[in-house]
């Protein structure tokens, strides 16, 4: 048999995490290999070229771009204070000057005598790079990063909207199946990652933006809903740059989805515990699911790891992600290898699931992702 | 390598942004026919994150389907041992990597600038922004809008050759100073086209020479009246491979297993394209429609145009479909009503999951309703970027340059296409073959005589780049194994009244048929056979030879037979819903396109 299968979105109760924090460009790292870091410890900075300002010197002094660098009172690289001059004409023997104040503080950066134009350059903005989840420090990349580890729950979501947040985490709803509204949302969320049952509302995300939540975690959302609280119509899954103001996660699909029982237990259980979360996700080459890192205090072995190498085995756990079962899990009851005719008339090859409510229905195995732990 | 002569059995894989598809090609007697195809996901995704595996998953399922032995571990062995054990060539082609996103600067927005957006569309590119010295835009705002973006490439033209120095020496100050960060890597240099005024080269190459990887190439725009793309095009393309593909995971251990260089997929699907066009000096236009992209090829008098649409597709970018076609695009052509929110998810949930398939018919229809939006999308996009490529360049006048339409003369007449060739999922795993000649159909509306074809498998790229160093397995098993003749596509262009006579076609020595205007209809003509048809079409409209002219030629049947396609050209769908619904469910039981509207089983889909 051929290992064809869709690899699942991983659930770990507890599982060994590593992250890696890097800068944009080179710096400096601030912390050691075996360090023990807080989530919001800063690990690595750097400072980024600040933003340039363009001045049209030529132009203000009234002469062509040719004469610039002799009218130039500072010249490439020096550093300038606000209102200082920077250029001055020759004015009318020696009088009536024009000159040419710095509008802020920065640096001349380049002076061009084809347009006449000088570059000027703010002063650096500062990078810095935090550890992102509570662990320790297992490797460092020289002025470039490190390599945080940490042991706690560790949950995929399936999409995902903002960038990297942390807070206590809180329940919202009363069960996997709730719809979350903007009733739900609680006056004393600020700062906090809210859990969710199977659908939130663009209203009850605008109410959680209002009320400074961190993060929210649910099963489903609607895409008119998406479209409402993003302001546009999403192309291609590539997010994680929105700044909405929140992070939300979905873990199973758009559309009114029940919260995997597992996944809501687990998140459920660890209310109080700070989480680390992140919404960016890219469904391209090199896929990058959101995700919820919930370190633990003790420290221990990965447990409940499935192999992924093994790929689907009668008995495999299973969620169905397409529909007319959408959403719906179950357990592999076999695995025929011969194509088999679906309701679409192509011939492909499936598999049969027994789902939790005992019903044996055949799928395209195409149409299933296991359920790693 | 072994001669030609010496080989064979051959392996050739296509590494797709969603599938990845193995061939295994034997020598039977004396010709080369295809033995087992095998497929499985392509594993650029964690926890994988290499693509090989993905290959040793579709080459595993053809040891399985072949009964033979083609791996030993993780290693493909070659040269052929035995009749059971190994092969004597291997290929692949490759498109997993994603779209490319670019940027793109030019002097004047709808001069220059526009020119740069077409040359990066044309390569394939999503344009991410446009920057112009009129953008309405401020220097600062400019700068920080390139670093926001972190674009794959920046192409900068500007000024016509000697023209202004002083606008372009601006944009590369500006993009120096915004000293872009590519998306990956810390140690790469983001790589910045420069197709603008030579006169302005030297300036250009003082502000990003040390900041960028700097290429210089022709200018896109040397006069006011002209374009010239291809240089730039090509550079794109060029710099595409080097830098996407070099960032899929694994790719760089496939190279070392193949035994000529892996192509790109739409190179090696352009090159069949190409080849049939020329051996039979037709007009021809493929597509292949992809996961992540669709890709245009087009032969029209002997000129080849490729332009991959890297936001269309069917699973990565199938969300991208959806907002460029808007939602009444995509509804229109559904038979039945689905509430927009429902569909919107269902959308969404395949991007979002994109190797899932269609299990539903009601799902089936969805999915190749959107396939007929990307299919129209990524044409039209064609249709505008088609201006003539190795060195042959597209003349606009003055006037033509201040109106900025969105084309110039483009180079695609429908009417004098001869065949239209189909490749990709959605079109040769359509369960129902009228399935694909109806998307095809529709999807880039044929005028007067056009024949059909839809890779059967797809395997068109394996064979596109097979053909590099076997031509005669390459051209025998396309031939025999490969292109299945869907038939032929009879269209009258013009308006007319719903049930009014339209056309009236003879074929062979059956007895006439008149079909009215807004129908479809279907005549029967099998696989390999011919047939004198005698068209002639009633007053107002065109099949080729001019109004109310009749035409007379030999036509070629298919595993569908003749369509008749009276809707019209350009096609208009019935306004309201309930009208529309009842005209779709018409044609598709025209055609049995699907199992509950259709009248007769479409044949079987040989996997």
């Amino acid at each position: 048999m051929a290992h064809a299968y869709t690899p699942g979105l991983k659930v770990s109760e507890a599982d060994i995490v590593r992250k890696d924090r890097r800068l944009p460009l080179k710096g400096e790292v601030v912390v050691k290999v075996g360090e023990v870091v807080r989530a919001d410890q800063i690990v690595a900075r750097t400072e980024l070229p600040g933003n340039v300002q363009t001045m049209n010197v030529a132009g203000r002094l009234g002469c062509v771009p040719e004469d610039i660098h002799e009218l130039m009172l500072k010249n490439v690289g020096a550093k300038v204070k606000q209102r200082e001059s920077i250029a001055e004409s020759k004015g009318f023997f020696g009088l009536l000057k024009t000159r040419v104040p710095a509008p802020c503080d920065c640096t001349v950066e380049s002076v061009s005598n084809v347009t006449g134009q000088v570059i000027l350059r703010e002063p650096p903005i500062p990078v810095q790079v935090d550890a992102y989840v509570d662990g320790k420090v297992v490797d460092v990349f020289e002025e470039e990063g490190v390599t945080v580890e940490t042991y706690g729950a560790f949950i995929q979501g399936i999409f995902g909207i903002g960038g990297e947040a942390k807070g206590e985490v809180l329940k919202v709803s009363s069960g996997p199946e709730e719809v979350l509204t903007e009733k739900d949302i609680p006056e004393e969320c600020s700062g906090r990652v809210l859990i969710g049952g199977s659908r939130i509302t663009a209203d009850a995300v605008k109410r959680a933006i209002e009320r400074k939540a961190a993060g929210i975690v649910a099963g489903g959302m609607d895409d008119e809903d998406l479209k409402l609280f993003l302001g546009y119509e999403l192309g291609v899954a590539i997010t994680g740059s929105e700044d909405i103001g929140i992070t939300v996660i979905i873990t199973e699909g758009f559309g009114k989805m029940r919260m995997a029982d597992r996944t809501y237990d687990l998140l459920v259980s660890h209310e109080g515990d700070r989480a680390s979360i992140n919404g960016a996700t890219q469904i391209r080459a090199g896929v990058i699911r959101p995700e919820v890192v919930i370190p633990l205090e003790r420290t221990g072995e990965a447990k409940g790891l499935v192999s992924s190498s093994e790929g689907l085995i009668v008995g495999s756990p299973v969620r169905v992600i397409r529909e007319p079962y959408f959403g719906l899990l179950g357990t592999v009851t076999d695995l025929p290898s011969e194509l088999q005719q679906i309701e679409t008339e192509a011939k492909v090859r499936v598999l049969q699931v027994e789902l939790a409510s005992g019903e044996k229905v055949i799928l395209p195995r195409a149409n299933v992702e296991m359920i790693e732990g | 390598m072994k001669s030609p002569s010496e080989m064979r059995a051959i392996l050739a894989t296509d590494c797709g942004s969603t599938t990845t598809k193995a061939i295994l090609i034997e020598k039977v007697g004396e010709n080369y026919r295809l033995i087992a195809r095998g497929e499985a996901p392509t594993t650029v995704e964690a926890p994988f994150e290499d693509v090989t595996k993905g290959v040793l998953n579709a080459v595993r399922e053809v040891e399985e389907l072949a009964g033979k032995t083609i791996l030993e571990g993780e290693r493909i062995i070659t040269p052929r041992r035995n009749e059971k054990e190994g092969v004597d060539l291997y290929v692949s082609t490759s498109s997993a990597g994603g779209g490319l996103q670019m940027m793109v600067a030019g002097v004047v927005m709808t001069m220059t600038a526009e020119s740069a957006a077409r040359a990066a569309l044309g390569a394939g590119a999503i344009v991410m922004d446009t920057i112009a010295s009129n953008d309405g835009r401020l220097p600062h705002q400019r700068v920080s809008r390139i670093r926001k973006l972190r674009p794959d490439m920046i192409l900068l033209s500007g000024g016509v050759d000697g023209g202004t120095v002083s606008h372009v020496a601006e944009l590369a100050e500006l993009i120096g100073a915004a000293d872009p960060r590519p998306r990956f890597g810390t140690g790469y240099e983001l790589p910045v086209i420069y197709a603008g005024n030579v006169k302005a080269r030297d300036v250009v190459k003082r502000a990003l020479e040390s900041k960028s990887d700097l290429s210089l190439v022709e200018n896109l725009r040397p006069t006011l009246e002209r374009e010239n793309l291809a240089p730039a095009r090509q550079k794109i393309h060029d710099l595409f491979m080097e830098h996407v593909m070099a960032h899929a995971p694994g790719y760089k251990k496939l190279m070392g297993w193949t035994d000529i260089p892996i192509m790109p997929t739409p190179g090696a699907v352009g090159l069949l394209i190409e080849t049939i066009a020329r051996k039979e000096g037709i007009d021809a236009v493929g597509v292949d429609i992809g996961g992540a992209t669709t890709d245009v090829f087009s032969v029209f008098g002997g000129v080849f145009n490729r332009t991959v649409s890297a936001n269309l597709g069917m699973s990565y970018s199938v969300s991208n479909v959806f907002a460029e076609a808007g939602i009444d695009n995509i509804v229109r052509w559904l038979p039945f009503m689905m509430k927009e929110g429902d569909l919107r998810n269902r959308v969404r949930n395949k991007m979002i999951r994109p190797t899932t398939i269609p299990q539903t018919t009601e799902e089936l229809i969805m999915e190749q309703a959107i396939a007929r939006e990307a299919l129209r999308l990524a044409f039209e996009q064609h249709k505008s970027m088609a201006v003539g490529l190795k060195g042959i360049q597209q003349e606009r006048t003055i006037s033509d340059a201040f109106a900025q339409t969105a084309t110039g003369a483009t180079l695609i007449d429908m009417m004098s296409l001869d065949i239209l060739v189909g490749s990709g999922g959605a079109l040769s795993h359509a369960p129902r073959r009228p399935q694909a000649a109806l998307m095809l159909i529709d999807g880039f509306l044929p005028e007067g005589v056009t024949r059909l074809a839809v890779d059967s498998i797809f395997m068109m790229p394996q064979l596109g780049v097979l053909s590099k160093v076997h031509e005669k397995a390459a051209t025998e098993v396309f031939d025999k194994d490969c292109l299945i003749r869907l038939g032929t596509c009879l269209a009258p262009v013009g308006q007319g009244r719903p049930g009014a006579p339209c056309v009236k076609v003879k074929l062979g020595e059956e007895p006439e048929v008149e079909v009215s205007y807004g129908e479809m209809k279907l005549l029967e003509l099998g696989v390999g056979e011919k047939a004198h048809a005698v068209i002639t079409p009633l007053r107002g409209f065109d099949v080729g030879e001019g109004r109310g002219r009749r035409l007379e030629r030999e036509i070629e049947g298919g595993v569908v037979g003749v369509i008749i396609d009276a809707r019209g050209r350009p096609l208009l769908l019935p306004d309201g819903q309930e009208e529309r619904a009842k005209k779709l469910s018409e044609w598709e039981k025209a055609l049995g396109v699907y199992p509950e509207l259709g009248t007769q089983a479409g044949p079987d889909r040989q996997e």
